[in-house]
Protein backbone atom coordinates (compact mmCIF):
# COMPACT_ATOMS: atom_id res chain seq x y z
CA UNK A 1 0.00 0.00 0.00
CA UNK A 2 1.70 3.42 -0.72
CA UNK A 3 2.66 5.55 1.95
CA UNK A 4 4.09 8.97 2.92
CA UNK A 5 7.19 9.58 5.13
CA UNK A 6 7.40 12.93 6.03
CA UNK A 7 10.59 14.32 7.44
CA UNK A 8 10.78 17.35 9.60
CA UNK A 9 14.40 19.37 10.62
CA UNK A 10 14.27 21.29 13.66
CA UNK A 11 15.73 23.49 15.88
CA UNK A 12 16.32 20.89 18.36
CA UNK A 13 16.60 17.35 16.22
CA UNK A 14 14.77 15.90 13.72
CA UNK A 15 11.63 13.86 13.44
CA UNK A 16 9.83 11.14 10.85
CA UNK A 17 5.98 10.98 10.25
CA UNK A 18 4.66 8.39 8.76
CA UNK A 19 1.66 7.51 7.21
CA UNK A 20 -0.65 5.11 4.57
CA UNK A 21 -1.87 6.73 1.43
CA UNK A 22 -5.23 7.52 3.64
CA UNK A 23 -2.86 10.17 5.51
CA UNK A 24 -5.58 10.07 8.24
CA UNK A 25 -3.21 8.24 10.68
CA UNK A 26 0.65 9.13 11.97
CA UNK A 27 3.26 7.89 13.78
CA UNK A 28 5.52 10.04 14.99
CA UNK A 29 9.42 9.29 15.71
CA UNK A 30 12.03 11.44 16.96
CA UNK A 31 13.85 13.51 17.75
CA UNK A 32 16.73 12.26 16.01
CA UNK A 33 19.61 14.01 16.86
CA UNK A 34 18.14 15.89 19.60
CA UNK A 35 19.33 18.49 21.01
CA UNK A 36 21.02 19.86 17.60
CA UNK A 37 19.69 21.79 14.88
CA UNK A 38 18.52 20.43 11.95
CA UNK A 39 18.59 22.28 8.66
CA UNK A 40 17.15 20.09 6.40
CA UNK A 41 16.36 15.58 5.54
CA UNK A 42 15.80 14.91 2.22
CA UNK A 43 15.44 11.38 0.94
CA UNK A 44 17.19 10.12 -2.23
CA UNK A 45 14.69 9.73 -5.07
CA UNK A 46 16.44 6.85 -6.19
CA UNK A 47 16.33 5.25 -3.50
CA UNK A 48 13.84 5.83 -0.37
CA UNK A 49 15.69 4.11 2.33
CA UNK A 50 19.02 6.78 1.75
CA UNK A 51 17.86 9.67 3.80
CA UNK A 52 20.50 12.36 4.41
CA UNK A 53 19.94 15.05 7.35
CA UNK A 54 22.03 18.02 8.12
CA UNK A 55 22.90 18.13 11.77
CA UNK A 56 24.86 21.00 13.44
CA UNK A 57 25.36 23.44 16.45
CA UNK A 58 27.14 26.63 16.69
CA UNK A 59 29.37 24.68 19.44
CA UNK A 60 30.35 21.41 17.70
CA UNK A 61 29.91 22.42 14.28
CA UNK A 62 28.38 20.20 10.84
CA UNK A 63 27.92 17.05 10.74
CA UNK A 64 26.03 14.91 7.99
CA UNK A 65 23.98 11.99 8.87
CA UNK A 66 22.56 9.28 6.97
CA UNK A 67 20.03 6.26 7.13
CA UNK A 68 20.19 3.29 4.73
CA UNK A 69 16.76 1.98 6.27
CA UNK A 70 14.31 4.75 5.46
CA UNK A 71 15.60 6.75 8.99
CA UNK A 72 15.38 3.85 11.46
CA UNK A 73 19.17 4.47 11.85
CA UNK A 74 21.52 6.79 11.17
CA UNK A 75 25.59 7.16 10.88
CA UNK A 76 27.42 10.26 10.30
CA UNK A 77 29.15 9.82 7.06
CA UNK A 78 31.70 13.44 5.97
CA UNK A 79 31.46 16.47 7.20
CA UNK A 80 34.56 18.36 6.03
CA UNK A 81 33.57 21.29 3.62
CA UNK A 82 36.86 22.71 2.88
CA UNK A 83 36.18 25.65 0.19
CA UNK A 84 38.54 25.09 -3.08
CA UNK A 85 42.01 27.25 -3.14
CA UNK A 86 42.10 30.74 -1.49
CA UNK A 87 38.60 31.20 -0.22
CA UNK A 88 38.77 35.10 -0.27
CA UNK A 89 36.09 37.96 1.12
CA UNK A 90 32.65 38.63 0.24
CA UNK A 91 30.93 41.76 1.37
CA UNK A 92 30.15 42.00 5.10
CA UNK A 93 26.48 43.71 6.74
CA UNK A 94 28.36 46.88 6.70
CA UNK A 95 29.69 46.47 2.71
CA UNK A 96 33.56 45.36 3.99
CA UNK A 97 34.96 42.29 2.75
CA UNK A 98 34.42 39.65 5.06
CA UNK A 99 36.17 36.54 4.76
CA UNK A 100 34.60 33.32 3.62
CA UNK A 101 33.72 31.13 5.96
CA UNK A 102 32.13 27.73 6.92
CA UNK A 103 29.04 27.71 9.04
CA UNK A 104 26.79 25.00 8.33
CA UNK A 105 24.73 22.94 5.57
CA UNK A 106 21.16 24.62 4.72
CA UNK A 107 20.12 22.14 2.51
CA UNK A 108 20.69 18.69 0.89
CA UNK A 109 19.60 18.00 -2.49
CA UNK A 110 20.37 13.83 -3.28
CA UNK A 111 20.54 13.00 -7.09
CA UNK A 112 17.66 12.25 -9.22
CA UNK A 113 19.61 8.98 -10.55
CA UNK A 114 22.37 8.46 -8.35
CA UNK A 115 21.79 7.52 -4.43
CA UNK A 116 25.13 8.32 -3.92
CA UNK A 117 25.07 12.10 -5.49
CA UNK A 118 24.15 14.74 -3.30
CA UNK A 119 24.86 18.16 -3.22
CA UNK A 120 25.17 20.70 -0.35
CA UNK A 121 23.72 24.07 -0.10
CA UNK A 122 25.96 25.74 2.79
CA UNK A 123 26.43 29.46 4.73
CA UNK A 124 28.86 31.23 3.55
CA UNK A 125 27.18 30.16 0.31
CA UNK A 126 28.70 27.28 -1.85
CA UNK A 127 27.73 24.51 -3.43
CA UNK A 128 29.46 21.17 -2.09
CA UNK A 129 29.12 17.69 -3.71
CA UNK A 130 29.68 14.38 -2.54
CA UNK A 131 29.94 11.20 -5.04
CA UNK A 132 30.03 8.88 -2.19
CA UNK A 133 27.14 8.75 -0.69
CA UNK A 134 28.12 11.84 1.61
CA UNK A 135 31.51 10.02 2.83
CA UNK A 136 33.28 13.72 1.44
CA UNK A 137 32.66 16.77 -0.41
CA UNK A 138 34.29 19.42 -3.27
CA UNK A 139 33.56 22.23 -3.77
CA UNK A 140 31.63 23.19 -6.98
CA UNK A 141 33.25 26.03 -6.64
CA UNK A 142 32.65 28.12 -10.12
CA UNK A 143 30.12 29.80 -7.94
CA UNK A 144 31.45 31.23 -5.73
CA UNK A 145 34.49 32.24 -7.92
CA UNK A 146 31.81 33.72 -10.36
CA UNK A 147 33.10 37.34 -10.98
CA UNK A 148 30.23 38.95 -8.76
CA UNK A 149 31.06 36.57 -5.49
CA UNK A 150 32.91 39.42 -3.97
CA UNK A 151 30.10 41.47 -3.76
CA UNK A 152 27.86 39.26 -2.27
CA UNK A 153 26.40 40.15 1.01
CA UNK A 154 24.58 37.64 3.87
CA UNK A 155 20.72 38.38 4.54
CA UNK A 156 20.09 38.33 8.24
CA UNK A 157 20.18 34.90 8.38
CA UNK A 158 23.53 34.47 6.87
CA UNK A 159 24.94 34.08 3.28
CA UNK A 160 23.45 30.83 2.72
CA UNK A 161 22.68 28.80 -0.18
CA UNK A 162 19.26 27.94 0.16
CA UNK A 163 17.48 26.27 -2.97
CA UNK A 164 19.04 23.90 -4.99
CA UNK A 165 17.09 21.93 -7.83
CA UNK A 166 18.43 19.91 -10.27
CA UNK A 167 16.40 19.66 -14.00
CA UNK A 168 14.47 16.80 -14.01
CA UNK A 169 15.07 17.00 -17.72
CA UNK A 170 18.61 18.02 -18.28
CA UNK A 171 20.84 17.11 -15.32
CA UNK A 172 23.64 19.44 -16.33
CA UNK A 173 21.21 21.99 -15.52
CA UNK A 174 20.95 23.48 -11.72
CA UNK A 175 19.41 26.32 -10.32
CA UNK A 176 20.72 27.73 -6.71
CA UNK A 177 19.64 30.41 -4.80
CA UNK A 178 21.39 32.53 -2.13
CA UNK A 179 20.45 35.10 0.59
CA UNK A 180 20.79 37.45 -0.71
CA UNK A 181 22.96 37.60 -4.02
CA UNK A 182 20.46 36.06 -5.91
CA UNK A 183 19.63 33.07 -7.98
CA UNK A 184 21.97 31.18 -10.57
CA UNK A 185 22.24 28.11 -13.22
CA UNK A 186 24.59 26.32 -14.20
CA UNK A 187 23.99 24.42 -17.50
CA UNK A 188 27.23 21.92 -17.39
CA UNK A 189 26.68 20.23 -14.14
CA UNK A 190 27.84 22.85 -11.87
CA UNK A 191 31.13 23.66 -13.33
CA UNK A 192 30.17 27.31 -14.64
CA UNK A 193 27.42 29.66 -13.78
CA UNK A 194 25.67 32.62 -14.53
CA UNK A 195 23.52 35.44 -12.17
CA UNK A 196 19.69 34.85 -13.20
CA UNK A 197 17.78 37.98 -11.95
CA UNK A 198 16.87 40.08 -14.84
CA UNK A 199 13.24 41.53 -14.14
CA UNK A 200 14.15 41.28 -9.59
CA UNK A 201 13.12 44.82 -8.18
CA UNK A 202 14.67 44.99 -4.61
CA UNK A 203 14.50 48.41 -2.73
CA UNK A 204 17.35 48.47 -0.68
CA UNK A 205 19.98 47.78 -3.07
CA UNK A 206 21.79 50.64 -4.56
CA UNK A 207 21.27 49.41 -7.80
CA UNK A 208 17.49 48.10 -7.84
CA UNK A 209 17.70 46.03 -10.35
CA UNK A 210 21.24 44.74 -9.97
CA UNK A 211 22.53 41.91 -11.50
CA UNK A 212 23.23 40.30 -7.94
CA UNK A 213 22.50 40.99 -4.46
CA UNK A 214 18.46 40.20 -4.03
CA UNK A 215 17.50 38.44 -1.10
CA UNK A 216 15.72 35.48 -2.80
CA UNK A 217 13.83 33.16 -0.37
CA UNK A 218 12.98 30.45 -2.14
CA UNK A 219 12.25 28.78 -6.23
CA UNK A 220 10.23 25.54 -7.03
CA UNK A 221 9.29 24.26 -10.41
CA UNK A 222 7.39 21.46 -11.55
CA UNK A 223 8.58 18.64 -13.07
CA UNK A 224 7.23 18.52 -16.01
CA UNK A 225 7.80 22.29 -16.98
CA UNK A 226 11.35 22.79 -15.47
CA UNK A 227 11.48 26.08 -17.60
CA UNK A 228 9.17 27.82 -15.25
CA UNK A 229 10.20 28.57 -12.01
CA UNK A 230 8.36 30.23 -8.90
CA UNK A 231 10.24 32.27 -6.80
CA UNK A 232 9.66 33.86 -3.45
CA UNK A 233 11.67 36.69 -3.07
CA UNK A 234 11.91 38.61 0.16
CA UNK A 235 8.98 41.16 -0.83
CA UNK A 236 7.08 40.06 -4.04
CA UNK A 237 6.14 36.18 -5.67
CA UNK A 238 7.94 35.92 -9.49
CA UNK A 239 7.60 33.72 -12.05
CA UNK A 240 9.86 32.75 -14.97
CA UNK A 241 9.06 31.05 -18.01
CA UNK A 242 12.68 31.09 -19.25
CA UNK A 243 14.18 29.18 -16.95
CA UNK A 244 15.35 32.49 -15.15
CA UNK A 245 16.21 34.43 -18.38
CA UNK A 246 13.80 37.05 -16.92
CA UNK A 247 11.30 37.49 -14.38
CA UNK A 248 7.69 39.27 -13.67
CA UNK A 249 5.79 39.58 -10.60
CA UNK A 250 2.59 37.42 -9.85
CA UNK A 251 2.48 38.46 -6.57
CA UNK A 252 -1.11 39.85 -7.64
CA UNK A 253 -4.07 40.25 -4.98
CA UNK A 254 -2.15 38.06 -2.02
CA UNK A 255 -2.57 40.06 0.96
CA UNK A 256 1.63 40.96 1.62
CA UNK A 257 3.96 39.47 -0.73
CA UNK A 258 6.61 39.03 1.79
CA UNK A 259 7.03 35.05 2.71
CA UNK A 260 9.68 32.16 2.86
CA UNK A 261 7.51 29.44 1.66
CA UNK A 262 6.40 28.53 -1.95
CA UNK A 263 5.66 24.81 -3.93
CA UNK A 264 3.87 23.61 -6.68
CA UNK A 265 1.18 21.38 -6.74
CA UNK A 266 2.45 17.28 -7.30
CA UNK A 267 0.06 17.37 -10.81
CA UNK A 268 -0.83 20.91 -11.98
CA UNK A 269 2.08 22.86 -12.54
CA UNK A 270 0.62 26.05 -12.93
CA UNK A 271 -0.91 25.72 -9.09
CA UNK A 272 1.61 27.14 -7.00
CA UNK A 273 1.28 27.64 -2.83
CA UNK A 274 2.89 30.72 -1.04
CA UNK A 275 2.22 31.81 2.92
CA UNK A 276 2.03 35.25 2.99
CA UNK A 277 3.97 37.01 6.06
CA UNK A 278 3.20 40.30 7.34
CA UNK A 279 6.83 41.81 6.84
CA UNK A 280 10.54 41.62 7.11
CA UNK A 281 10.42 42.81 10.54
CA UNK A 282 7.19 41.21 11.33
CA UNK A 283 7.94 37.19 10.65
CA UNK A 284 3.92 36.51 11.15
CA UNK A 285 1.26 36.38 9.35
CA UNK A 286 -1.15 39.08 8.90
CA UNK A 287 -4.06 39.54 11.16
CA UNK A 288 -2.65 37.06 12.98
CA UNK A 289 -4.69 34.15 10.45
CA UNK A 290 -2.65 31.70 9.00
CA UNK A 291 -3.10 30.96 5.48
CA UNK A 292 -2.14 29.55 2.62
CA UNK A 293 -2.32 31.53 -0.37
CA UNK A 294 -3.06 28.70 -3.54
CA UNK A 295 -3.25 30.24 -7.45
CA UNK A 296 -4.47 28.07 -10.15
CA UNK A 297 -3.66 29.80 -13.08
CA UNK A 298 0.15 30.32 -12.26
CA UNK A 299 0.12 33.30 -9.76
CA UNK A 300 -1.83 37.11 -9.68
CA UNK A 301 -5.38 35.57 -8.52
CA UNK A 302 -4.66 34.11 -5.18
CA UNK A 303 -7.39 32.18 -2.85
CA UNK A 304 -7.00 31.97 0.78
CA UNK A 305 -6.88 27.81 1.97
CA UNK A 306 -8.12 28.97 5.93
CA UNK A 307 -9.80 25.47 6.48
CA UNK A 308 -8.34 23.81 9.56
CA UNK A 309 -5.94 26.67 10.20
CA UNK A 310 -5.95 29.06 13.40
CA UNK A 311 -7.43 32.13 12.02
CA UNK A 312 -7.01 34.01 15.63
CA UNK A 313 -3.61 34.88 17.41
CA UNK A 314 -1.59 32.90 15.27
CA UNK A 315 2.42 34.24 14.93
CA UNK A 316 4.29 31.89 13.89
CA UNK A 317 6.59 31.80 10.78
CA UNK A 318 7.00 29.17 7.81
CA UNK A 319 10.27 29.60 6.80
CA UNK A 320 12.05 28.84 3.59
CA UNK A 321 12.22 24.99 3.05
CA UNK A 322 9.06 24.11 5.63
CA UNK A 323 6.93 23.60 2.86
CA UNK A 324 6.45 20.43 0.67
CA UNK A 325 4.37 18.28 -1.43
CA UNK A 326 3.53 14.67 -2.24
CA UNK A 327 2.46 12.69 -5.17
CA UNK A 328 0.14 10.74 -4.05
CA UNK A 329 -3.51 11.04 -6.29
CA UNK A 330 -4.97 14.04 -4.30
CA UNK A 331 -1.93 16.05 -3.86
CA UNK A 332 -0.89 16.43 -0.24
CA UNK A 333 0.48 19.30 0.72
CA UNK A 334 2.67 19.82 3.85
CA UNK A 335 4.25 23.04 5.67
CA UNK A 336 6.09 23.00 9.22
CA UNK A 337 5.72 25.91 11.45
CA UNK A 338 8.08 28.31 14.18
CA UNK A 339 5.88 27.29 16.48
CA UNK A 340 6.34 23.64 16.52
CA UNK A 341 3.24 22.47 14.09
CA UNK A 342 3.39 20.47 10.83
CA UNK A 343 0.15 21.12 8.92
CA UNK A 344 -1.21 18.29 6.29
CA UNK A 345 -3.72 18.82 3.59
CA UNK A 346 -4.51 15.50 1.83
CA UNK A 347 -6.81 17.64 -0.56
CA UNK A 348 -4.70 19.82 -2.15
CA UNK A 349 -4.57 22.61 0.57
CA UNK A 350 -8.97 22.88 0.28
CA UNK A 351 -8.46 21.73 4.40
CA UNK A 352 -5.74 21.08 7.02
CA UNK A 353 -5.09 19.29 10.18
CA UNK A 354 -2.19 19.28 12.48
CA UNK A 355 -0.15 16.24 12.62
CA UNK A 356 1.65 17.66 15.22
CA UNK A 357 1.24 20.61 17.00
CA UNK A 358 4.33 21.11 19.90
CA UNK A 359 7.84 19.89 18.19
CA UNK A 360 10.73 22.42 17.89
CA UNK A 361 10.80 24.96 15.79
CA UNK A 362 10.05 23.45 12.12
CA UNK A 363 13.27 24.28 10.10
CA UNK A 364 12.16 22.15 6.77
CA UNK A 365 9.98 19.77 5.75
CA UNK A 366 10.24 17.51 3.24
CA UNK A 367 8.40 13.98 1.80
CA UNK A 368 8.81 11.12 0.64
CA UNK A 369 5.82 9.53 -1.38
CA UNK A 370 6.01 5.73 -0.87
CA UNK A 371 5.18 2.69 -3.37
CA UNK B 1 44.94 5.88 31.32
CA UNK B 2 42.93 9.44 30.55
CA UNK B 3 39.29 10.00 32.13
CA UNK B 4 37.51 12.08 29.52
CA UNK B 5 34.20 13.86 30.53
CA UNK B 6 32.29 15.03 27.30
CA UNK B 7 29.54 17.20 26.81
CA UNK B 8 25.81 15.75 26.58
CA UNK B 9 25.54 16.06 22.42
CA UNK B 10 28.98 14.51 22.32
CA UNK B 11 28.48 12.22 24.09
CA UNK B 12 24.96 11.42 21.97
CA UNK B 13 27.09 11.34 19.10
CA UNK B 14 29.30 9.24 20.31
CA UNK B 15 27.05 6.58 21.65
CA UNK B 16 28.20 6.32 25.06
CA UNK B 17 27.24 7.43 28.62
CA UNK B 18 29.14 8.64 31.25
CA UNK B 19 33.45 8.76 31.23
CA UNK B 20 35.57 8.12 28.53
CA UNK B 21 38.73 6.01 29.65
CA UNK B 22 41.48 6.46 26.65
CA UNK B 23 45.14 5.32 26.38
CA UNK B 24 47.51 8.26 24.89
CA UNK B 25 50.85 7.53 23.44
CA UNK B 26 53.86 9.60 24.61
CA UNK B 27 52.78 13.27 26.35
CA UNK B 28 49.28 13.74 27.33
CA UNK B 29 48.02 17.16 26.78
CA UNK B 30 44.99 18.26 25.31
CA UNK B 31 45.93 17.70 21.52
CA UNK B 32 46.51 13.87 21.85
CA UNK B 33 43.66 13.19 24.38
CA UNK B 34 41.78 14.66 21.49
CA UNK B 35 43.45 13.00 18.87
CA UNK B 36 42.99 9.55 20.75
CA UNK B 37 39.32 10.60 21.35
CA UNK B 38 39.02 10.96 17.72
CA UNK B 39 41.01 7.75 16.61
CA UNK B 40 38.26 5.86 18.87
CA UNK B 41 35.41 7.73 17.79
CA UNK B 42 35.50 8.88 14.49
CA UNK B 43 32.51 10.65 14.53
CA UNK B 44 33.74 13.27 16.34
CA UNK B 45 36.30 14.50 14.31
CA UNK B 46 35.52 18.15 13.80
CA UNK B 47 33.50 19.02 16.60
CA UNK B 48 35.75 19.64 19.32
CA UNK B 49 38.46 21.17 17.07
CA UNK B 50 38.00 23.35 13.59
CA UNK B 51 38.45 20.01 11.18
CA UNK B 52 40.89 22.56 8.33
CA UNK B 53 42.55 24.51 11.45
CA UNK B 54 42.46 22.17 14.13
CA UNK B 55 42.34 24.86 16.85
CA UNK B 56 39.44 24.28 19.65
CA UNK B 57 36.38 25.58 18.77
CA UNK B 58 35.02 28.58 20.06
CA UNK B 59 32.28 27.63 22.46
CA UNK B 60 34.50 24.56 23.44
CA UNK B 61 36.76 24.56 26.37
CA UNK B 62 38.85 22.50 28.27
CA UNK B 63 39.37 21.73 31.91
CA UNK B 64 41.38 20.13 34.22
CA UNK B 65 41.72 20.20 38.15
CA UNK B 66 39.56 23.20 39.04
CA UNK B 67 41.58 24.78 36.08
CA UNK B 68 40.69 26.55 32.55
CA UNK B 69 43.12 24.95 30.08
CA UNK B 70 41.59 26.51 27.11
CA UNK B 71 43.81 29.36 26.67
CA UNK B 72 46.91 27.41 27.29
CA UNK B 73 48.94 25.51 24.23
CA UNK B 74 47.13 22.85 23.07
CA UNK B 75 50.01 20.19 23.28
CA UNK B 76 50.47 21.34 26.41
CA UNK B 77 51.22 18.28 29.47
CA UNK B 78 48.16 17.75 31.32
CA UNK B 79 48.07 18.18 35.36
CA UNK B 80 49.58 14.74 37.21
CA UNK B 81 46.25 13.82 38.57
CA UNK B 82 44.61 13.59 34.89
CA UNK B 83 47.49 11.53 33.32
CA UNK B 84 47.11 9.18 36.11
CA UNK B 85 43.90 8.53 35.77
CA UNK B 86 42.73 10.05 38.89
CA UNK B 87 40.76 13.38 37.99
CA UNK B 88 39.28 13.90 34.57
CA UNK B 89 39.92 15.84 31.89
CA UNK B 90 36.68 17.96 30.90
CA UNK B 91 36.04 19.06 27.48
CA UNK B 92 32.87 21.54 27.81
CA UNK B 93 30.45 23.55 25.82
CA UNK B 94 29.64 27.26 26.61
CA UNK B 95 26.78 27.39 28.72
CA UNK B 96 23.65 28.16 26.80
CA UNK B 97 20.31 29.81 28.05
CA UNK B 98 18.49 32.33 28.32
Amino acid sequence: MSGVRVLVGTRKGAFILRADGTRKKWDVSGPFFGGWEVFHVKGSPVDPNRIFASQSTSWFGQLIQRSDDGGETWEPVGNQFTYDGVPGTHQWYDGTPHPWEFARVWHLEPSLSDPDTVLAGVEDAALFRSVDGGASWSELSGLRGHDTGSAWQPGAGGMCLHTIIVSPKDPRRIFVAISSAGAFRSDDEGTTWRPINHGLHSEGLPDEDAEVGHCVHRIALHPSNPDVLFMQKHWDVMRSDNAGDSWSEVSGDLPTDFGFAIDVHAHEPETVYVVPITSDSEHFPPEGKLRVYRSRVGGNEWEPLTKGLPQEHCYVDVLRDAMAVDSLEDCGVYFGTTGGQVYASSNSGDSWEPIVRDLPAVLSVEVQTLA
Amino acid sequence: MIRVVLPAHLKMLAKVSGEVELEVVGTASPASVIDALEERFPMLLGTIRDPLTRQRRKFVRFYACERDLSLEPIDVELPDDVTRGRSPFFVIGAMAGG
